[in-house]
């Protein structure tokens, strides 16, 4: 190989030279696209900024009332709002305990096992799903799965009553938080698999072949070079997913027989209501500090939606090293 | 690629002004000429707020006042009972939809910025609508409750259908061994404030949470706004809930208990109910305030229904609203106004004698 010689530096700067720490003489569509870049991602910071001066602006009043300021409340603010956390996070989890897994799934059967063709109708339809608005989800949640499930919670309540979570009265419905998040699970699903589609399709092929040519099987070759490489990838899905769980309104109010109980007991009519969906309900006839009380419980969301995404980045980055983007 | 840009140029600002000029003139800005208050040609806008109860019965009268005065716009705002009142009190709208008249005190103490100073108010019963008590229990049809039965099981302390209480009042029926579901609503609802009235009315000792608009109590399945009712009660089997009657047809009711007789749900037997109950006392002439008697022994009665106000001012402070007021509300308790509103929600149109009455207190808006 020839390398070619680098010209010799010059000893004393050359006045004629273009200086070295200059910039790039910069055109007009230049300056406007990175102005508009700029603007934009400014947009979205201070979109961000204003709910949160909003919705903490408005909060204020409701933090501190009492019983006789906001007919909601009956002893102090973290009494109301404490159930309805409760829910929101409860639903979320089992909604996310199956998506993920299922997402995960269908995104490697997608990238590695499906025939091309397959694949791509696949994709398609899992994309559709998506689609679908979130009422139409909550209509089919009361009409057809809940009759459909009722008979598997009376099952399971009655031949395994023993363990805490299938105890209690079971609902004759089949309206319950289980439900809810069977019907969260399924609008969450599409994200995660769409994003997760994409992870995978990014593993740098070189690693794949080689650990097939190392003589892994299709499944050790997806846990050693896959799904390593993608995991911050999977750990964003999720947290797409979660953002949507943990807010998703109509379909929770339509589906969910809300009492306000603080209950793990999946298969029973009494169930913690989620934070979005009472704020659906009781918002209609709300007036006064009502009104700031709900924005206040919307607050709270907001700001446990924050650290979950907040924690889950800072376990990602602290394997970051670790994992096979390097 | 001069000519090109100056064109694209061109193309959007000529598609920018096209879709702006279409862009319709705002048509509210307050009412115009002042006509007179029962000519065909009055003109403006009304606006009103309130009950969510009232919304397809209010939309049913303002069809039938913008028929026949196409130069009026009549908006309702259902943002619910309680902030309808609030907005009327301050002059924000002219008229007001709500599931209670507003109490004394509230009326002592005012302000009322719609209305000109120490106005009486209007409140009329515009809308009576019977809420039944729908089951859904395979190879029952016909049930006949009492008042303390009925405030057991929705309380949570009768929890079977084969309980002694049920079978008692219902010679011949076979109860299954099967557990109650009580289906109550899971937003806050006029509906629960009238039935939980005629709980707390009826059955004292067994209903102790008085009339609440919010379900009290943490058992039983709730289910949100009356179709969602509807279907949590089809959905399941022992499952009783109360919905409003119009959307109950096709599933059964339970007769109730009035005095000596059973009575099913129906639209007449409301009526009858309002009309045997008494005004409420100390109010002025055009003030129709019911105090609902739920007890009331009045042959064919039922008891069990929601009433829903309009609510205006007598002397307005501005005189075209008043026009407005007068005609709209007039509209509404007239016979066709009634025959609409049933047809549309399911109400049942007042008797004769509460439209007199309401009449008269319509008359004297000015």
């Amino acid at each position: 190989m020839s390398t070619t010689s680098a010209p010799t530096e010059p000893q004393a700067p050359d006045p004629l030279a273009p200086d070295p720490r200059g910039r790039a003489k910069q055109r007009p569509g230049d300056l406007w696209f990175s102005g508009s870049a700029l603007f934009a991602g400014s947009m979205i910071l201070a979109t961000l900024a204003a709910v949160a001066f909003f919705l903490i602006i408005q909060s204020i009043p409701a933090l501190g009332a009492g019983s006789d300021e906001a007919s909601l409340i009956s002893t102090n603010f973290w009494d109301y709002v404490w159930p309805l956390l409760f829910g929101t996070i409860w639903a979320a989890f089992l909604a996310l305990l199956m998506a993920v897994p299922l997402s995960l799934g269908v995104a490697l059967f997608i990238t590695h096992y499906a025939p091309r063709r397959i694949a791509q109708g696949l994709g398609y339809v899992v994309d559709l799903l998506a689609a679908v608005p979130s009422v139409v989800f909550g209509l089919w949640g009361i009409l057809v799965l809940a009759p459909a499930v009722q008979p598997v919670y009376a099952w399971l309540n009655q031949n395994m009553g023993w363990f805490p979570l299938f105890s209690g009265d079971v609902s004759a419905t089949g309206r319950t938080i289980f439900t809810a998040a069977i019907v969260l699970a399924v609008m969450v699903v599409p994200i995660i698999t769409a994003i997760c589609r994409e992870i995978f399709l990014q593993t740098p092929v070189l690693h794949e072949e080689a650990a097939l040519a190392l003589g892994a099987t299709r499944w050790e070759m997806i846990r050693m070079a896959v799904l390593p490489f993608g995991r911050s990838g999977i750990v964003s899905a999720s947290m797409l997913g979660l953002g949507r769980a943990l807010g998703e309104t109509m379909a929770v109010a339509m589906v969910l027989s809300a009492t306000g109980t603080v209950t793990f007991q999946l298969f029973t009519s009494t169930n913690p209501s989620t934070i979005a969906a009472n704020i659906a309900l009781t918002f209609p006839e709300a007036f006064g500090t009502n009104i700031n009380v709900l924005i206040a419980t919307g607050l709270i969301l907001f700001v446990v939606t924050f650290l979950v995404n907040a924690v889950a980045r800072w376990i990602v980055n602290r394997r970051k090293e670790f994992s096979g983007a390097n | 690629m001069k000519i090109s840009r100056i064109a694209q140029l061109g193309a959007v600002a000529a598609i920018a002004a096209l879709a702006l000029s279409g862009c319709a003139s705002n048509e509210a800005g307050g009412t115009t000429d002042p006509s007179a208050s029962d000519a065909p040609a009055l003109t403006g806008t009304l606006n009103g707020s309130g009950a969510t109860s009232q919304q397809v019965a209010v939309q049913a009268w303002t069809a039938e006042f913008q028929g026949a005065n196409p130069d009026v716009t009549v908006n309702y705002d259902p943002q619910g009972s309680g902030t309808g009142r609030e907005s009327f009190q301050s002059g924000a709208v002219q008229f007001a939809g709500s599931d209670r008249a507003f109490k004394a005190e509230e009326i002592e103490a005012g302000p009322f910025d719609a209305c000109v100073e120490g106005s009486d108010l209007v409140e009329i019963p515009a809308y009576v609508s019977p809420i039944a008590i729908a089951f859904n229990l395979e190879g029952v049809d016909s049930l006949d409750l009492d008042p303390a039965t009925i405030a057991g099981i929705f309380a949570g302390t009768i929890t079977n259908w084969n309980d002694p209480a049920i079978a008692a009042t219902n010679d011949g029926v076979t109860l299954p061994d099967l557990a109650i579901t009580p289906v109550h609503r899971s937003d806050k609802s006029g509906t629960t404030a009238n039935f939980t009235d005629y709980l707390a009315q009826t059955a004292e000792s067994v209903w102790t949470y008085g009339s609440v608009e919010e379900w009290p109590i943490q058992g039983g399945e709730a289910a949100q706004g009356t179709s969602g009712v509807v279907n949590a009660i089809k959905g399941g089997q022992g499952t009783i809930g109360y919905a409003d009657h119009s959307q109950t047809a096709d599933i059964s009711s339970v007769n109730v208990q009035v005095g000596e007789e059973w009575v099913e749900p129906s639209a007449e037997g409301a009526a009858i109910a309002l009309d045997a109950s008494p005004l409420a006392e100390g109010r002025a002439s055009t003030d129709l305030a019911y105090e609902i008697d739920r007890t009331t022994t009045e042959a064919g009665a039922y008891p069990v229904m929601l009433v829903s106000y309009l609510i205006g001012c007598v002397e307005y402070a501005d005189a075209d609203a008043a026009a407005l007021v007068k005609g709209f509300f007039g509209t509404a308790i007239s016979e066709a106004g009634q025959e609409a509103a049933a047809a549309a929600a399911g109400s049942a149109p007042i008797s004769a004698s509460l439209a007199e009455q309401s009449q008269a207190a319509v008359d004297a808006i000015k």
